[in-house]
């Protein structure tokens, strides 16, 4: 088991650092003078040079790239914002909770309802209950996000005034940013919990269990759901990547001063040191949570334990 | 007697003959209720925005100055934009270039992953790995951000948003491809390929690429949709198409900033991308069907 956590660590370190000279390198190569951006069009030659002197944009790719490895992961230092000449960090770390928050919490009810809904609709497999449910789930996926986030708002806030529109505050601004984030994801993850549970529903186990006169909820809990639940850890992964990405065109939509807002006004202005900080952020964000998904299975799932104990005793031999 | 029984074998086979992988499949997927209305909604959305330049009351950017966030009404049908610009024809043009976005996307990701996939998944060993690995890295950065940078460092414009959307649709593609490939690897027809001294390329994309595009094709028409929802995103947050263009989320964001007085404005593109994507997504589903060969009698 020890072998499987360290094989997944190294991967997430060697998917880090990859991330990182990735965003770094497309950054690079986008044409346009981040000096030219800050100082506006009447900037003379001379100020844009000393400028991009200043900046040290000017220097050579392998030297520039260096300095931002050695910066980012061995001083943990992600510089000086280029528009507001804070340090990045302080910024992002301020912003960070929020966006945490809102991904984390939609995670959540994506697992919950999504299993929930799944195994609802997979139990009453092709009766109306089924159909209406998955009816459900795919006008929730057709939908684009921020704009069941923008309907929401004209019907919660504006007619209904329920909930307030959009900034930040107490709990109650964090409803409507939480539910959308999580709505696609939700829909998802529901079909592909009702395909698995499909897939396992006639097989001779389930038989058996229900023939030694079992419950038919424990029959759904131990039986069927950890044989179905392979293809759904890999759905909460992807689904998780699309809520984190999600979280930055959500943020907007409700003026959430999170890293999404930070990254995307950062895009707009050429701050690049932000846009590589929060990028770098969102990325690791999601590999961390999809490496606790994939362990926290692998602890649940024998099958993965065996599989490793069975690779050192072929070494042995 | 034995004429007649030669006719009969004739025309089965004349039957076979005649009946295509395409049409088979086509006629399993219209079976389902879900893809017949999917079919119907896209048709009808398609040939409504081909045929713009004739069902369209108003040219997209004919201003109307008497009537500037109008409500929907008789004459402008979805109501119209802070411009006096109707609605309902902006939405029209503007589905050409979602269509074709969604559309072209899709296709070139597709065909890159398949390129890519059938590599990984034919040569095998260090090839494989490290296409694979590879593969680990560019879906780690979640689909949107890789999207959202690579337009940045194109700048706006169609032909670069084509290419920032298609980006994200490579690894899923390369993985889908491959995993087929290793189940068909050490099948007969390809070692008789091999041994009569088949190229490689035709043997990867003559021999082997039709017995495993199947889920591909399932995916790449799911990949339509989502990519539409993607393009009206990136256009949303600043960074698709140029702004004159009515692609359906840059009408999103040109509303934005009336969303409290003039929900409409919102209510309506919206509608529409939801409508598109759905009816794609259905004959996604019926293809699914269609194609999974357990279901297949």
């Amino acid at each position: 088991m020890a072998e499987y956590i360290l094989k997944r660590c190294l991967a997430l370190i060697i998917i880090v650092f990859a991330t990182a000279f990735i965003i770094f390198t497309i950054l690079y190569f986008t044409p346009g003078d981040p000096a030219r951006a800050l100082l506006g069009a009447s900037a003379s030659d001379a100020e844009v040079a000393a400028m991009n002197e200043a900046l040290g944009v000017n220097r050579p790719y392998l030297v520039q790239l260096g300095d931002f490895f050695y910066d980012t992961f061995i001083r943990f230092d992600f510089g000086e914002s280029w528009v507001y000449g804070r340090p990045v960090y302080e910024e992002l770390a301020a912003r960070l909770p929020r966006t945490v928050l809102i991904g984390l919490s939609a995670m959540v009810l994506n697992l919950f309802f999504g299993l929930l809904l799944g195994i609802f609709a997979g139990t009453h497999g092709s009766k109306w209950q089924d159909s209406l449910t998955m009816a459900i789930a795919m006008v929730f996926i057709s939908c684009p996000d921020f704009w069941v986030a923008l309907m929401m708002i004209v019907l919660f806030s504006l007619k209904l005034g329920w909930l307030p529109p959009y900034g930040i505050g107490g709990p109650e601004y964090y409803i409507m940013p939480i539910i959308c984030a999580s709505l696609g994801g939700i829909a998802v993850n529901a079909r592909q919990t009702r395909s698995s549970i499909l897939e396992v529903y006639r097989e001779d186990y389930i038989t058996t269990a229900r023939s030694k006169g079992q419950r038919e909820s424990v029959v759904v809990r131990r039986h069927m759901l950890p044989n179905a639940l392979m293809p759904i850890i890999t759905t909460i992964g992807t689904g998780f990547s699309r809520i984190v990405a999600g979280s930055a065109v959500i943020e907007t939509v409700f003026s959430i001063p999170g890293v999404g807002t930070y990254m995307l006004s950062a895009i707009n202005g050429r701050d690049y040191p932000a846009v590589r900080a929060s990028v770098l952020f969102f990325a690791v964000f999601t590999c961390i949570v999809m490496l606790v998904v994939d362990l926290m299975y692998a602890f649940v799932d024998p099958r993965i334990k065996a599989q490793y104990s069975r690779v050192r005793r072929a070494k042995v031999q | 007697m034995t004429k007649t029984i030669v006719k009969q074998e004739k025309t089965q086979i004349e039957k076979i003959e005649k009946s295509s992988f395409f049409k088979e499949t086509m006629q399993r997927m219209v079976k389902g209720a879900g893809a017949k209305v999917g079919v119907a909604l896209l048709a009808v959305i398609v040939i409504s925005c081909l045929l713009a330049d004739y069902i369209a009351p108003f040219s997209p950017t004919e201003m109307d100055f008497t009537a500037l966030f109008a409500k929907p009404n008789a004459r402008h049908i979805f109501g119209t934009d802070g411009m006096g610009r109707d609605i309902f024809s902006r939405i029209l043009y503007g589905g050409r270039y979602s269509l074709a976005l969604g559309l072209s996307a899709s296709l070139l990701g597709t065909a890159v992953g398949i390129i890519i996939g059938s590599i990984a998944g034919y040569f095998g060993k260090k090839v494989e790995t490290v296409i694979m690995r590879v593969m680990d890295i560019w879906s780690s950065i979640p689909t949107l951000l890789l999207s959202i940078l690579i337009a940045t460092a194109l700048g706006e414009g169609f032909f670069n948003t084509i290419l920032a959307l298609a980006v994200g649709e490579v690894p899923v593609c390369v993985r889908l491809i491959r995993g087929q490939i290793l189940k068909e690897r050490c099948k007969e027809y390809l070692e008789a390929a091999e041994s009569i001294n088949c190229p490689k390329a035709v043997i990867m994309f003559q021999h082997l690429l039709p017995n495993v595009i199947s889920p591909v094709i399932v995916h790449m028409t799911m990949g339509i949709g989502s990519t539409i929802t993607m393009a009206a995103t990136l256009s949303y947050i600043g960074l698709g198409v140029k702004p004159p263009t009515p692609e359906w989320g840059a009408l999103l964001s040109d509303a934005r900033a009336h969303i409290l007085n003039y929900p409409h404005l919102i209510m309506f593109p919206g509608f529409v991308i939801a409508l598109t994507v759905l009816a794609i997504n259905l004959i996604g589903d019926g293809l699914r069907d269609a194609l999974d060969p357990k279901l297949r009698s």
